[in-house]
């Protein structure tokens, strides 16, 4: 067992950890927060990875930004949901078991395939990753195009959100 | 150039009803002028062939004829042509005159020249129109609204004697003979807005039709046994021969039942009894018209007819021997017309019912005489009747004119035909009354100056001479009611003092009217004399006999004269003078009809032939048509299977409908399909809950469940 | 880097499958949102983790889970602002309750 397994292991049970009581506890704000934690623990992930920028991504877009959002959207809806009652539907047994079945798939894909059992190699030096990351994003022979698309799309989802939440045009 | 001129005899007269019908209508003098003219010109052709015919030798032998090849008949033709014999030629001779005379006093008889009348409308008589002339107003006779429309119906009707008489087969003839049937339906309806007009038109042509569908099957027979229409085909003595000796039909040879079927057609066409009826009836249409179809044209047409046709008839008869049946029938049909008709004519009282019943009884003298075989007896006859017949009819119309004239004058309204309305009418119209005088005295047989005399008397001797005694005997009685009723007529009509205020207004007719009279009253007077008998005691051999030499000739055989005896002549003189003698004696006194002895109704009435064939023909025709035909077959039959199949299909319609359209197609198929797809969708559509998570589980439910397939089936 | 590849996509494996479980069993319509969000966060990490397995020269990988930030970002405000907007309307959050659509 690497120290680098070790981490890993650990940063499997946070981000498990976190997501079992992310669809289980009883409180939604409880529930907001630990996301942060699962959130936290795959930018841990990243890290390990060596996708520095995308594990600072992920706190600064996923925890910062979409989180906050939860929990601001937690507290304008608090009124009606006072946490009382069950918080899973009824019959919550049949996603489970729809859950456990697509795991069950997924996994013995996984291990089937003797291609994925293999370690990272190395990565070759002289390739900067951040830079070859920046210039992927605005070359035009490159992901240009989607790049600019995804902020065509954050804008009307702002406005789209904007438009939506006002509401007071009565 | 003879032959020329007889295909043109016919010509003039049918030009002139074209013209007059397409062009003329309305120019009442231009119309009656062609007429006359066309009259006129085959006047002029008749008498040049008559003249030139007189001038042949043996003309009986070389007589003019032509014929042309007209329909093919598989390796034959059916010849059709003209013939001039000496038959035609005494016939055309007299319908040339008759014909003329009739067309001029037409025009007179219609009162051309005088004003359109008052309320004269087209299809009825005129009556009369108003002048108003210094002061005060009085009505004069109107001319008759239909002029033109008259003088094209008596062309076409000219047209069609001629062509009967020219013709050289039984095909033209008939041809004639069935146009002369139209015009009389035509002309007796000429006033067709009279009822009584139209349904003595529609009579007439009815019962000649019945004796012209016999005639048609006799020429057919003829045509099937000889193979040929023409005269001179069918009288060859080979043929006659061979007509004569095949046995037909009812126990008579094949010539006897072809002359008993052509005879039939006479029957009708002469008015003999039993087809007599039409003719008292044909007298309303106008008085030319009766001239015309009682005297020189229709009538004499029939006889005309049973007389060319007497090879056929008398075929394996000689003179001499007993008649044979035909000749027989024939014989018996006149004998009776004669006496039957006379019977009746002495109780009519309208001026031209006597005459017509004279008519009829005058043609079964002639035909007495054919069936007796008095061959040129029966023709001579036919000619001196047709020019005294056709005068004393026009002298009758010439008297109705007058008496027209009078009730115009005075405003009556009494029935200017009725003999017992006149009365002393010699002193207002004395043309007419010498002119009607000789015809009267002609009909009578006033012995020697009338050529009724001749004829008549030529009759009985043939009758006494071959032993026919009963013949002779009906024939006598029929003479003496013949001199007794023409007296009566004339007595009534002329002598005396006048009856109504009309008869002493009455005033003679004009000169287109009187002319006629006058030259037909030549003819009746000196006809007779071309056919006095060799051996008449006194004036017999100062003339020749020209007429036995020249019509007799027309037979293969020149029949011999018939010796002469006594007995007839006596006979016809005691009859004739007796009867005008008794008439005159008896009508001197009689005033009125209730005076007259001899109203008998039986009759009065005609011996009810009348209400006979009505009762026996024309009540079940009607019943036939109105209820057998029409109600029950038609409209219950006919009608009720039409009906019970439209109530079968609408049945049908309605079991479709109700059946099999509304239960099946509508609610099984159409609703039915609409209810499963309402009902399919109301509980497939309970899947839509709305809520997404359930969405959500259902696909990704079915999405395992096919990885699992897919995994578990194929890998 | 001792760690095979297998046990990344397992992990993923896993995160997807708890998200799935909370989308489809969550009542509140925010929470449902936060499955969501694990289960593009278990996208994320495969697309990474192929990434630096396969060829890290490419940038492939990166940029699509860069990508997948921005849409998970643009769907978490606007799924945000609807629940807002249907709160306000019908005064709840209660995803079983919003059913307008059903039959």
């Amino acid at each position: 067992m690497t120290a680098d397994q070790i981490i890993f292991l650990l940063c499997t049970l946070l981000i498990l950890g976190s997501a079992l009581m992310v669809v289980t506890t009883r409180k939604l704000i409880h529930a907001a927060l630990w996301l942060v934690s699962a959130l936290f623990g795959v930018a841990i992930l990243y890290a390990v990875l060596q996708a520095g920028f995308l594990a600072v991504v992920q706190v600064v877009v996923y925890i910062g930004a979409i989180a906050i959002l939860f929990i601001f959207a937690v507290m304008l809806t608090r009124k009606e949901m006072l946490d009382k009652g069950a918080q899973t539907r009824s019959n919550w047994w049949i996603p489970a078991l729809l859950g456990l079945l697509i795991l069950t798939g997924l996994v013995s894909l996984i291990i089937g395939q003797p291609a994925f059992g293999r370690t990272a190699s190395e990565i070759p030096s002289g390739v900067d990753t951040l830079r070859n990351l920046g210039i992927a994003l605005v070359s035009p022979d490159s992901f240009v195009l989607p790049f600019e698309v995804a902020s065509v799309l954050l804008l009307a989802a702002l406005v789209g959100a904007v438009y939506i939440a006002s509401g007071n045009k009565e | 150039m003879e032959k020329f001129i007889i295909w043109l005899l016919p010509l003039p007269p049918l030009l002139s009803f074209f013209v007059i019908l397409l062009f003329t209508n309305k120019r009442k003098a231009l119309s009656h002028g062609i007429a006359v003219g066309a009259a006129g010109l085959s006047w002029l052709g008749s008498m040049i062939i008559f003249i030139r015919a007189l001038g042949v030798e043996e003309f009986g032998k070389h007589f003019f004829g032509a014929s042309i090849n007209w329909l093919p008949t598989g390796s034959t033709w059916l010849k059709i042509g003209v013939q001039i014999d000496p038959l035609s030629a005494a016939v055309v001779f007299f319908v040339a005159w008759t014909v003329l005379a009739i067309f001029v006093y037409s025009i007179g008889y219609h009162n051309f020249g005088q004003p359109i009348g008052d309320h004269d409308v087209a299809g009825l008589p005129p009556h009369g129109a108003t002048l108003a002339e210094h002061g005060h107003k009085h009505i004069v006779p109107s001319i008759e609204p239909m002029y033109s429309r008259f003088f094209a119906f008596i062309s076409l009707f000219a047209f069609g004697m001629y062509t009967l008489v020219v013709s050289d087969n039984l095909l033209t003839l008939f041809v004639g003979w069935e146009i002369m049937g139209l015009c009389s339906y035509l002309l007796i309806g000429f006033w067709f807005g009279k009822p009584s007009a139209r349904n003595a038109a529609v009579k007439a042509f009815m019962t000649t039709r019945i004796g012209d569908v016999f005639m048609l099957l006799g020429i057919a027979f003829v045509y099937s046994f000889t193979g040929s229409l023409s005269f001179s085909e069918i009288f060859k003595p080979e043929m006659l021969q061979a007509l004569a000796s095949t046995p037909a039909f009812f126990g008579l040879s094949a010539a006897g039942i072809i002359g008993l079927l052509l005879f039939i057609g006479t029957v009708g066409k002469s008015a003999q009894w039993p087809l007599h009826v039409w003719l008292p009836d044909a007298m309303e249409g106008p008085t030319p018209v009766s001239a015309m179809i009682h005297a020189a044209t229709m009538v004499s047409a029939g006889v005309y007819l049973v007389i060319r046709m007497f090879p056929l008839i008398s075929a394996g008869w000689t003179e001499g021997m007993p008649l044979n049946t035909t000749m027989s029938l024939i014989a018996f049909i006149g004998a009776f017309t004669a006496l039957f008709a006379a019977t009746i004519a002495v109780a009519q009282n309208d001026i031209k019912r006597v005459l017509a019943y004279s008519t009829i009884s005058q043609l079964g003298f002639m035909i007495a005489a054919v069936g007796i075989g008095a061959y040129v007896a029966a023709s001579f006859h036919l000619i001196t009747h047709a020019f005294f017949k056709a005068l004393l009819f026009l002298g009758s119309g010439s008297v109705i004119h007058g008496m027209e004239h009078g009730i115009l004058y005075t405003g009556d309204h009494t029935d200017s035909q009725d003999m017992f309305n006149m009365g002393g009418l010699r002193k207002k119209m004395p043309i007419t009354f010498w002119t009607f005088l000789i015809g009267g005295f002609a009909l009578s047989g006033f012995p020697v100056l009338t050529a009724g005399f001749w004829s008549k008397d030529e009759i009985f001797a043939e009758a006494f001479g071959n032993g026919h005694l009963t013949v002779f005997v009906v024939l006598a009685m029929a003479a003496f009611l013949t001199a007794f009723y023409t007296m009566r007529q004339i007595t009534l009509t002329f002598f005396g003092e006048p009856r109504t205020k009309a008869a002493e207004h009455a005033s003679e007719t004009p000169w287109t009217m009187t002319v006629p009279l006058i030259v037909l009253a030549v003819f009746a007077v000196g006809y007779g004399w071309v056919g006095i008998p060799e051996n008449f005691p006194g004036l017999g051999g100062l003339i020749p006999n020209w007429f036995h030499e020249f019509v007799g000739g027309t037979l293969s055989k020149l029949p011999k004269a018939v010796v002469f005896s006594w007995v007839p002549l006596v006979t016809s003189l005691c009859v004739a003078l007796g009867g005008l003698l008794f008439g005159w004696l008896v009508y001197r006194k009689v005033k009125s009809p209730k005076q007259d002895f001899l109203q008998i109704p039986v009759l009065k009435n005609k011996w009810y032939f009348d209400e006979i064939y009505n009762f026996i023909f024309i009540k079940p025709a009607f019943w036939i048509a109105e209820r057998f035909t029409s109600l029950y077959m038609d409209q219950t039959v006919i009608d009720g299977i039409l009906h019970s199949v439209a109530r079968f299909s609408l049945f049908l319609g309605h079991a479709f409908r109700n059946y099999f359209d509304k239960p099946v197609i509508n609610e099984l198929l159409g609703d039915g399909t609409g209810n499963v797809v309402k009902a399919s969708g109301s509980s497939l559509r309970k899947i839509q809950v709305g809520r997404i998570q359930y969405y959500m589980v259902a696909s990704l439910a079915v999405l395992v469940i096919f990885a699992l397939l897919y995994y578990f089936l194929l890998v | 880097m001792s760690i095979p590849l297998s046990w990344y996509l397992i992990l993923a494996a896993a995160l997807f499958s708890i998200g799935l479980f909370g989308v489809l069993s969550r009542k509140n319509a925010i929470a449902i949102l936060l499955g969501v969000e694990l289960m593009l966060n278990a996208v994320n990490i495969n697309l990474v983790a192929f990434w630096r397995y396969l060829d890290p020269a490419k940038m492939a990988g990166q940029v699509f889970a860069i990508i997948v930030f921005a849409v998970a970002a643009a769907e978490v405000a606007v799924g945000l602002a609807l629940i807002i907007s249907v709160y306000r309307r019908r005064k709840t959050v209660v995803a079983d309750e919003i059913d307008l659509m059903k039959w």
